[in-house]
C-alpha cells in the first residue's frame, strides 16, 4: 500500500516558480490504479516523486506504513518500488539481457530473459543480445522497459504512459502483463494513462488536474464521467494523435 | 614462469597455459617459448633488429598465433619489430599484447612495430591488449605502431584494448587498402589518473570497393587526457567511416580530430565524433533498478567499453 500525504512539488521554469503538485493526498491499495488527466497536469511529476527521482518540498510518502520520503532512488528501488519511464533510456553497449539481469538483481539465464521478452511480444532470440541503443525503435524500447518491470516484480510498480508507442502490440497483451505481474507480486500497479481500455480495467481511477486530485473513485464512478465530459475530447485527441 | 608473469599473460592474451597453435612469448627482451606449426612459421629477424617474422601460409584456415610480450623489470626499455606475412587465402587469428608489471621507481617502456602484409583475399583478425600494473612509482609506457598492407579482397579486423594501467601511450596505425579489401578497427581505451593515450590512424583507400571502418570508444576519467586523430583518404570509389565516441568524466580532457580527404568523386567518407559525460537519465534509470550511483556509472562504462 502506498500513501501520499499532502504532497506538494514546485519547480522553477524560466525564473518563475511553478507549483506542479499541490497538496496531493492519495492511498493506493488496489491492484490497478490509473492516474489520468490533461497533459501538464502533474501526472508524470507525481510518478517521479513516488520513484524518488524528484523530491517534494512538502508531504510524506509511506510504503506499507514505512515512511520512505527521505529514501534515495536506489533505496526506494530496493524497498520494492519499480518505475517504467515514459521515454525509456538508451545505453550504448548494454544489451537487453544485461538490462533484464540488472532489473532482476541477478544474472539470469537466456531462458528467463526470453520468457520476459515473450510476455511483451518480442521474439526473444532476436533481442537478447541487442544493445539498447538507437537501433531499437521507440516501441521496442517501451516493451523492453515493461519486460524489466516483469523481471523486477516488486510490490509497487509505476508505469508512466505504457501505451505510448506500442501500436503494433495489442492493449490486451499489455493488460495481460499487468495481470501477470499482479499475480506474481500481489502488489499494487499504478498506471499513468490516457487510454480508455487501460482505464476500463482499473480498480480505481484518479483524475489529476492542475496539480490537484480533481476526482477519484472506482472505475464505475469515474469512467462514465470521464468519457462523457470534456476530458473525453482530450483522451480522444490523445488516441488519435 | 612465475605468478606475476602468468597473471600478465592472462590479462593480455587470456592465456592460462601454453597456447594451442603457434606462439612466441617474449619476456623482458628474451624469448620464453616458441612454437611453429606446419602452416605458421615463426623465425628470428635477419636484419639485426629485435623481433620476429611470422609467415602464415595460404593453407592456414582458422588457426591462431599468440605473440604476447611480458615485462616485469623496472627501468627497462625496448623496441621490437614483428612482421607478419599472410599469404593469399589464409584465415588467421593473431593475438598480440603487452603486459607490464613495474614495481620499481623507474619507467618501463615497450615500443612495438607490427607490420602486416596481407595477401589477396586473406582474412586476419588481430587482437591486441595492453595492460599495465605495478606497486612502485615507475611509469608504464607503450607505443605500438601498426602498419597494414591489404591486397585485393583481403580483410582485417583489428581490435585494440587498453583498460587502465598504462601511463602513456601513443599508438600509430597506418593502412594501405587495395581494391575490394576491407579494414575494420575497433579501439577501446580507458584512461584514469594522469594517464595520456593518443591514437593516430591514417587509412588510404586506394582501389575500387576498398573499405575502412575505424571506431574508437573511450572513457577518460580523473585528470587523464586522450587524443584521437583519424585520417581517411579516399583515392577511388570506396567507403570510409571513422567514429570517435568518448565519455568524459571528472577533470579529464578528450580531443577528437577526424579528417577526411576525398581524391575521387566516388569516394564516400563519413566521420562522426561525440564526446560527452554520462547522461544523468542513464544513471537515474539504473538507480530505479536498484543500483547505487557508483554501480550505475560502473555498469554504463563497462557496457560502453564492452
Amino acid at each position: 500500500m502506498l500513501e501520499l500525504q499532502h504532497i506538494s512539488y514546485s519547480a522553477e521554469t524560466d525564473g518563475v516558480e511553478k507549483r506542479i503538485l499541490d497538496d496531493i493526498s492519495l492511498t493506493i491499495d488496489e491492484r490497478f490504479v490509473a492516474i489520468t488527466g490533461p497533459n501538464g497536469s502533474g501526472k508524470s511529476t507525481l510518478a517521479k516523486v513516488i520513484a524518488g527521482i524528484l523530491r517534494p518540498q512538502e508531504g510524506r510518502i509511506l510504503l506499507d506504513g514505512t515512511d520512505i520520503t527521505e529514501l534515495s532512488v536506489t533505496e526506494r528501488a530496493k524497498s520494492g518500488i519499480s518505475f517504467a519511464f515514459q521515454q525509456p533510456v538508451r545505453f550504448k553497449g548494454i544489451t537487453v539481457k544485461d538490462l533484464i539481469s540488472i532489473a532482476a538483481g541477478k544474472k539470469i539465464s537466456v531462458k528467463d530473459a526470453c520468457s520476459y521478452l515473450s510476455e511483451v511480444g518480442l521474439c526473444a532470440r532476436d533481442y537478447i543480445d541487442r544493445e539498447i541503443n538507437a537501433s531499437l525503435s521507440g516501441g521496442e524500447l517501451k516493451r523492453i522497459e515493461i519486460a524489466t518491470m516483469l523481471a523486477r516484480s516488486t510490490r509497487l510498480t509505476v508505469f508512466d504512459e505504457p501505451e505510448a508507442g506500442i501500436d503494433l502490440w495489442s492493449f490486451q497483451s499489455l493488460i495481460s502483463v499487468f495481470e501477470k505481474m499482479n499475480s506474481l507480486t500481489g502488489g499494487n500497479i499504478v498506471i499513468i494513462t490516457h487510454q480508455e481500455r487501460i482505464l476500463s480495467i482499473a480498480d480505481r481511477i484518479v483524475v489529476i488536474s492542475g496539480g490537484k486530485v480533481e476526482r477519484e473513485g472506482t472505475r464505475e464512478e469515474i469512467l462514465p464521467g470521464l468519457l462523457g465530459a470534456s476530458v473525453c475530447r482530450m483522451l480522444t485527441d490523445k488516441m488519435e494523435g | 614462469m612465475n605468478e606475476i608473469e602468468k597473471m600478465l599473460l592472462m590479462q593480455i592474451a587470456d592465456l592460462h597455459k601454453v597456447p594451442d597453435g603457434a606462439y612466441n612469448i617474449r619476456k623482458d627482451g628474451d624469448g620464453d617459448g616458441r612454437r611453429s606449426t606446419p602452416h605458421i612459421r615463426i623465425e628470428n629477424r635477419t636484419d639485426g633488429k629485435s623481433g620476429i617474422d611470422i609467415f602464415v601460409s595460404s593453407q592456414t584456415q582458422n588457426e591462431s598465433v599468440h605473440i604476447p610480450v611480458v615485462i616485469t623489470k623496472s627501468d627497462y626499455r625496448e623496441k621490437v619489430y614483428n612482421d607478419f606475412y599472410v599469404e593469399a587465402g589464409a584465415d588467421v587469428l593473431i593475438i598480440a599484447g603487452c603486459g607490464i608489471h613495474n614495481c620499481g621507481a623507474q619507467t618501463s617502456e615497450h615500443s612495438g612495430v607490427h607490420t602486416f602484409h596481407v595477401g589477396k583475399s586473406a582474412r586476419v583478425r588481430y587482437v591486441e591488449k595492453h595492460y599495465g600494473e605495478g606497486d612502485g612509482r615507475g611509469g608504464n609506457i607503450m607505443n605500438p605502431d601498426t602498419v597494414i598492407y591489404l591486397e585485393e579482397g583481403a580483410s582485417m579486423l583489428m581490435e585494440t584494448t587498453q583498460i587502465k594501467g598504462i601511463d602513456s601511450t601513443m599508438r600509430t596505425t597506418k593502412a594501405i587498402v587495395a581494391a575490394g579489401a576491407d579494414l575494420v578497427v575497433k579501439e577501446k581505451i580507458y584512461t584514469h589518473g594522469t594517464q595520456f593515450a593518443g591514437t593516430d590512424f591514417t587509412v588510404e583507400l586506394n582501389g575500387e570497393g576498398a573499405g575502412a571502418d575505424v571506431v574508437s570508444r573511450s572513457v577518460a576519467a580523473d585528470h587523464s587526457k586522450q587524443k584521437f586523430a583519424s585520417r581517411i583518404i579516399g583515392n577511388a570509389a570506396c567507403n570510409g567511416h571513422t567514429e570517435c565516441d568518448a565519455i568524459i568524466m571528472d577533470e579529464a580532457q578528450v580531443v577528437a580530430v577526424p579528417e577526411l580527404t576525398a581524391n575521387s568523386v566516388d569516394a564516400q567518407l563519413i566521420h562522426e565524433a561525440a564526446i560527452g559525460k554520462i547522461a544523468g537519465e542513464q544513471i537515474t534509470k539504473l538507480m530505479t533498478l536498484g543500483l547505487t550511483e557508483s554501480e550505475a556509472e560502473e555498469q554504463i562504462i563497462r557496457g560502453f567499453l564492452n
